[in-house]
């Protein structure tokens, strides 16, 4: 980079280098993009970005360069709560065995027209 | 001409209008409006090139990424203008850009500036966004459709530009001591040529409705500048003007190596094709 | 609990092992947050942020063209070429995170040449025709090698894949039309375009990494649906496909060696310096210090921006943001 030199920079330092060794990276961000209206916001992946201004700007030029996008979330992957994958049985098992709530459940009606 | 005002005005503006549109087109632009095309598209040029350094080289990935969508936004508008310019003289957009010397490029000279570091890019940066969103916002009204359809779209990708630039202004004027320092610093060498940008030149008479008075862009501009300066705590920097002339083919000492950097190749093999 | 935090759980899980092995068995997608062995995550945090590391030095010997690109259209194509390699980059470094190394560390590691990536980036771009080559030959094995990674076992990966697959394919387009155009121009352009095969032929089908026999780590892989072909069969598939393109081209492999192997089913090609590719991975190629050097560079010197910004998002963290979802 030609930075220094072209500016008069050239020695410049940090103001405080201590900062140097704890400098905290920006945070993850995911990024959910609306395809089309009408449409829900899908979780498309994730980047970097100092702060929710940035990381919107991010995600438009980073996932939405080939037009797939008429509108983005970004949220603080922090800000995420996952349901617990070891609880998988206990979370996920209770809609098992009610298939009254589909409707293939109903066949004696199957025929009439319109229902 | 209401043949061709009929073809060029086939083009929505704001949709996507391609230089390959506009090679296709039978709208030919008077001699003077080419001219000025001319120099608008040599601007949007020089300046793709100056910000095609930098992809590999930013700050951060997420930024490479940025700046590579700005410089592609610029030459696709540099081709649209050389395309449509180079219709007058039955030359290509690359007849243009390739082939032409240093004195008949009508590029100003902000553009010419080099990179600096990333403050001094994003000072210009700023400088030019904000510059080139007055101008194409009223471009859109020119009297010649094919600029008119050309500066639709170039204004709204222009705004995300103008976005960009004042969002990096406010972080780095206000971020650390040593990032405001840069920013001070990279607003100070680019002021110089604040001036020419809003200078007219005797070419503009000629064009008349068709193109934009740069003097009359001033005044907005100037306090677009000052409230983003103002959120950035920073004073608009006291320097005095550079004398310009690039739209005359007076340019930097800059724009030499730039443009034999950029025309080596297809100079090597004049008439290939690539 | 948040999404990308990790399990740091033993590794000596019998439960959390019986569940990734059914996963695996069944051909489905093992997720951040799911038990894995702890050579599982090892193994795909090397592959993915290695390919990582590729796609972002693999930025610099096309980048170095940008400026030099002979036709306004080819610098526009190359300059949204380059910048998707920064994206897939960004993709897989991402991926790579959910698995509990920060994209910060991964990159220290680059700089700090502890990390491998792709060796061909380290061979210099020459001529313009060498983008032509590295579109059709480089992006080429690429994509061979990438289309059986939309599969892997490890979700975030495979998606990162799908993505980049899907984006690519444009890249090895352009370069075989960039030699097309070559091919068909003046004597010089059509030596140019010939030399360049010549000199990216034999590194790109190293691409695919060391014969199988060499190829320790490949078997791994493979029973844990990360890999789904062998390193030589990618290759020799890969072979056949180029000696069709390359008829089109109206150009020349420089390699007497290629057949199609009736009883094998595979293409067959000449020997390979196995011992230039080594060198070249031990950092002893013409460009290594060059690329790393850059990278190391543009890391350093974007310190000071970086900071700033996360500086800036401090002192605004207090104020309320104004963008709301809807």
């Amino acid at each position: 980079m030609t930075g220094g030199s072209t500016t008069g920079d050239d020695g410049a330092t940090a103001p405080s280098s201590g900062l140097h060794e704890e400098r905290a990276a920006w945070p993850l961000w995911e990024v959910f993009v609306r395809s089309s209206r009408g449409l829900s916001h899908v979780h498309a992946g994730s980047l970097h970005a100092p702060d929710a201004e940035m990381a919107v700007r991010n995600a438009r030029d980073l996932y939405t360069r080939r037009n797939e996008g008429v509108s983005l979330w970004v949220v603080p992957a922090s800000a995420i709560i996952t349901s617990d994958p070891d609880a998988k049985d206990a979370f996920f098992e209770s809609p098992q065995g009610k298939d009254y709530r589909h409707a293939t459940y109903y066949t004696k009606s199957e025929g009439v027209k319109h229902l | 001409m209401s043949e061709a005002n009929a073809s060029a005005t086939r083009i929505t503006p704001g949709n996507a209008l391609r230089p390959e549109d506009i090679a296709l087109q039978d709208a030919k632009p008077a001699d003077a409006v080419a001219r000025y095309a001319l120099g608008l598209g040599d601007d949007a040029l020089i300046l793709a090139q100056r910000l095609g350094w930098w992809i590999s080289r930013a700050p951060e990935l997420e930024e490479d990424v940025a700046l590579a969508n700005i410089a592609l936004d610029e030459i696709g508008h540099a081709r649209s203008f050389l395309t449509y310019a180079g219709r007058a003289w039955d030359k290509t957009e690359d007849d243009l850009a390739y082939f032409r010397r240093e004195p008949e490029f009508r590029s100003v000279h902000l553009v010419e500036q080099p990179n600096g570091d990333f403050a001094r890019t994003i000072a210009r940066q700023f400088v030019v966004a904000l510059y080139q969103w007055e101008l194409y916002s009223r471009l859109v009204h020119s009297s010649d459709p094919t600029l008119a359809a050309i500066a639709a779209k170039a204004v709204k990708e222009v705004d995300y530009h103008r976005d960009h630039a004042t969002q990096w202004v406010l972080r780095l004027a206000l971020g650390t001591e040593e990032s405001r320092r840069r920013m001070i610093a990279g607003l100070r060498l680019t002021w110089p040529y604040v001036e020419e940008l809003f200078t007219d030149y005797p070419l503009i008479d000629e064009v008349g409705d068709a193109g934009v008075r740069p003097s009359e862009l001033r005044e907005s501009f100037d306090s677009a500048v000052r409230t983003v300066l103002t959120e950035a705590e920073l004073e608009v920097p006291a320097v005095p003007g550079a004398v310009g002339g690039g739209r005359l083919g007076r340019h930097s000492e800059h724009l030499g190596y730039l443009l034999a950097e950029m025309q080596v190749l297809a100079r090597e093999h004049p008439g290939a094709s690539w | 609990m948040t999404a990308t935090a990790i399990d740091t759980r033993a590794d000596h899980d019998a439960a959390g092992e019986k569940v990734f092995n059914d996963i695996i068995a069944r051909d489905s997608r093992i997720e951040p947050r799911d038990w894995m062995p702890a050579d599982y995550r090892k193994s795909l945090t090397r592959q993915i942020s290695q390919h990582a590391h590729s796609e972002i030095i693999g930025m610099q010997p096309e980048a170095n063209w940008i400026t030099r690109a002979p036709s306004l259209k080819r610098k526009a194509v190359l300059m949204a070429k380059v910048q998707d390699e920064a994206g897939h980059g960004l993709y897989l470094y991402s991926a790579a995170e959910t698995l509990g190394t920060p994209r910060e560390k991964m990159t220290e590691d680059l700089i700090a040449g502890k990390a491998r990536y792709s060796s061909i980036f380290n061979y210099p771009v020459l001529t313009w025709a060498d983008i032509g080559a590295i579109g059709w030959l480089v992006d080429g094995a690429a994509i061979c090698n990438q289309v059986p990674l939309c599969r892997a076992s490890y979700g975030p990966y495979g998606r990162a894949m799908v993505r980049i697959c899907k984006e690519e394919s444009f890249h090895q387009r352009q370069g075989f039309e960039i030699l097309l155009e070559l091919a068909n121009g003046t004597p010089e352009q059509r030596a140019m375009a010939q030399d360049a095969v010549n000199r990216w032929y034999a590194p790109s089908l190293m691409m695919f990494g060391p014969p199988d026999e060499d190829s320790p780590n490949s078997q791994k892989s493979m029973e844990w649906n990360i890999k789904r072909f062998s390193n030589d069969e990618l290759r020799s598939r890969f072979v056949g496909m180029m000696v069709e393109q390359i008829k089109v081209l109206g150009l020349d492999l420089p390699d007497k060696d290629v057949r199609f192997d009736e009883g094998t089913g595979r293409w067959q090609y000449g020997p390979l310096d196995w011992n230039e590719f080594k060198e070249v991975l031990a950092g002893r190629g013409p460009c290594n210090a060059q690329r790393l050097e850059r990278r190391r560079e543009a890391h350093e010197e974007g310190a000071w921006v970086r900071d700033a910004a996360s500086a800036y998002a401090a002192r605004q963290a207090a104020k309320p943001t104004t963008t709301k979802a809807a």
